[in-house]
């Protein structure tokens, strides 16, 4: 093994592919240094319960919600360094060196980019007092306060966080409307008669659902200039409001790189083994990588779930190690997708990529009732490329999942 | 080396089954069974299976 302990790998973003990659550096024998800066002022912690659990869940100190959502930290990595609460403003990747807001200079001899996603904010003009995201521990608690039984609360954008929002403001006896940007409730993902299926479903919940609807500008309310009072929508209609949810979708943070020749259209675009293409010694994991499909060959792309993190560190460890030992590179990259949402108490999972399907077909139980259990098939070119179960015990998944994995050519 | 799963945190997603199948099985209501006594060249994937549980149950201690 090559002396490395004189050698640091810096990771910028502390939150799980930040924390999953340290893990695998040192599963993949790295002894050297190694340093992750993050510029939230918490250590890595999970993010899914932040419009579930931890939004509906009351009377949460910041600490006692960190300590429920918090990482645990392993043994092989106590004595990896996180720098918290420092934001990496620029890089420069030839000289190997990053600067940090307080204007520190930070040095590498390997990175890993895992500096992930924030919100995407709606652009329409009006007060910003009452209108929230979804994305950090602060976001939920800021949000949770303001959801008391009775407001009325506009979530806007109907994809997975949309709609488990939605169902978690519903749940703490808001009054809710689901402004849908789309053609129904998880429509990329799912297809447009299973996204209608899920919307029947809200709708019978108690969620009023719009579909179809842009937002043109947000009115104040008439006590408080500063604060949202109602949502005015390009179709005219104007829906009274005290809280909003912009829910419409992510902004990958990639502002730190530029400069690079990096091309950092919609992420980092990387190779199968995660490098971003133009460097060296330099790898990305996480949502903001995004990387060929081994399995089905289409253009690389970002996935946006909690399973790539740790799918995607295990290869971009391997590689970062293996490049600045000059030793041969791991296997690429092909790990299957998989994802899930939990909306009134149903588990939805997602296997493969049915996104890119050109067809879909229900294969077990009904979409008149999804309660009851449904699974459906995703197929492109004729070949199996996904399934979406919910409301079946995961035994079936697990079976689902190896007709998927015996498909894929 | 002994595996724990925290009952009250597991959400029987399923994940450690795919992980470590020989270790974590989801029975036909849905729930996981699991051994509780590993031998040491079970330890990478329950090491993996602890990666990929979405909430955190599973716990690896040596006995
Ligand atoms: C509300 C919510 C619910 C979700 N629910 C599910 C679910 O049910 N199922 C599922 O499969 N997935 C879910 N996800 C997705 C999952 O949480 C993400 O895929 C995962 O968090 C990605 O991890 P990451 O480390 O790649 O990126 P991120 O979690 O985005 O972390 C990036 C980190 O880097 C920091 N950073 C950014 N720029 C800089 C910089 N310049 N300097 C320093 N630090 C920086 C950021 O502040 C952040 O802490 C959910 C996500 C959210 C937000
Ligand atoms: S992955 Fe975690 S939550 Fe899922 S069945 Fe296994 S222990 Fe339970």
């Amino acid at each position: 093994m090559v002396n490395t302990t004189e050698r640091r790998i810096v990771v910028v973003g502390a939150s799980l592919g930040g924390l999953r990659a340290a893990e695998q550096l040192r599963a993949a024998g790295w002894d050297g240094e190694i340093e992750v800066i993050g510029d939230e002022p918490y250590a890595p912690y999970n993010r899914p319960p932040l419009s579930k659990e931890l939004l509906a869940n009351p009377g949460l100190s910041a600490d006692e919600a960190l300590a429920k959502v918090a990482f645990r930290r392993k043994k092989q990595t106590e004595d990896v360094t996180f720098r918290l609460g420092s934001a990496v403003v620029s890089s420069n990747l030839q000289e190997r060196v990053l600067r940090l807001a307080d204007g520190t200079q930070v040095t590498f001899d390997g990175l890993v980019i895992a500096s992930g996603l924030r919100a995407r904010r709606l652009t329409a003009p009006g007060p910003m007092g009452g209108r929230h995201v979804i994305r950090t521990l602060d976001d939920s608690l800021a949000l949770h306060s303001e959801l008391k039984p009775g407001t009325q609360v506009v979530v806007i954008g109907a994809g997975f966080i949309g709609c488990e929002a939605a169902a978690t403001a519903l749940e703490l006896g808001c009054d809710v409307t689901l402004v849908e940007g789309g053609k129904g409730p998880m429509h990329r993902p799912l297809g447009s008669d299973v996204a209608e299926a899920f919307r029947r479903r809200l709708v019978r919940r108690g969620i009023t659902c719009l579909a179809d609807r842009h937002v043109e500008k947000f009115e104040a309310c008439d006590t408080d200039s500063t604060r949202v009072g109602a949502v005015v929508l390009a179709s005219g209609e104007r829906l009274p409001t005290e809280v909003v949810i912009e829910a419409v979708g992510s902004v990958p943070n990639v502002e730190w790189l530029e400069g690079n020749d990096l091309n950092l259209t919609d992420g980092v675009l990387c190779d199968e083994w995660l490098r971003p293409v133009g460097t060296s010694n330099v790898v990305a994991v996480g949502d903001i990588a995004r990387f060929p499909d081994l399995r089905l060959r289409q253009t690389p792309r970002r996935i946006e779930h909690w399973a790539t993190p740790g799918d995607t560190a295990k290869t971009a460890a391997r590689t970062l190690t293996a490049d600045l030992a000059g030793a041969s590179l791991p296997d690429p990259c092909d790990a299957l997708p998989n994802f899930w949402s939990d909306q009134f108490g149903l588990r939805i999972s997602g296997l493969g990529s049915p996104a890119l399907a050109d067809e879909l077909a229900v294969m077990e139980g009904t979409l008149d009732d999804i309660d009851a259990g449904i699974a459906v098939g995703y197929w492109r070119d004729s070949v199996l490329v996904g399934v979406v179960v919910a409301g079946l015990p995961a035994q079936r998944l697990l079976q689902y999942r190896t007709q998927l994995t015996a498909a894929a050519v | 080396m002994k595996v724990h799963v925290d009952r009250k945190l597991c959400d029987n997603h399923g994940q450690c089954a795919i992980a470590a199948p020989d270790v974590f099985r989801m029975n036909d209501d849905g729930v996981l069974e699991y051994d509780e006594n590993i031998t040491d060249d079970q330890v990478d994937e329950v090491e993996e299976a602890i990666d990929v549980c979405p909430v955190q149950a599973i716990l690896l201690a040596s006995d």
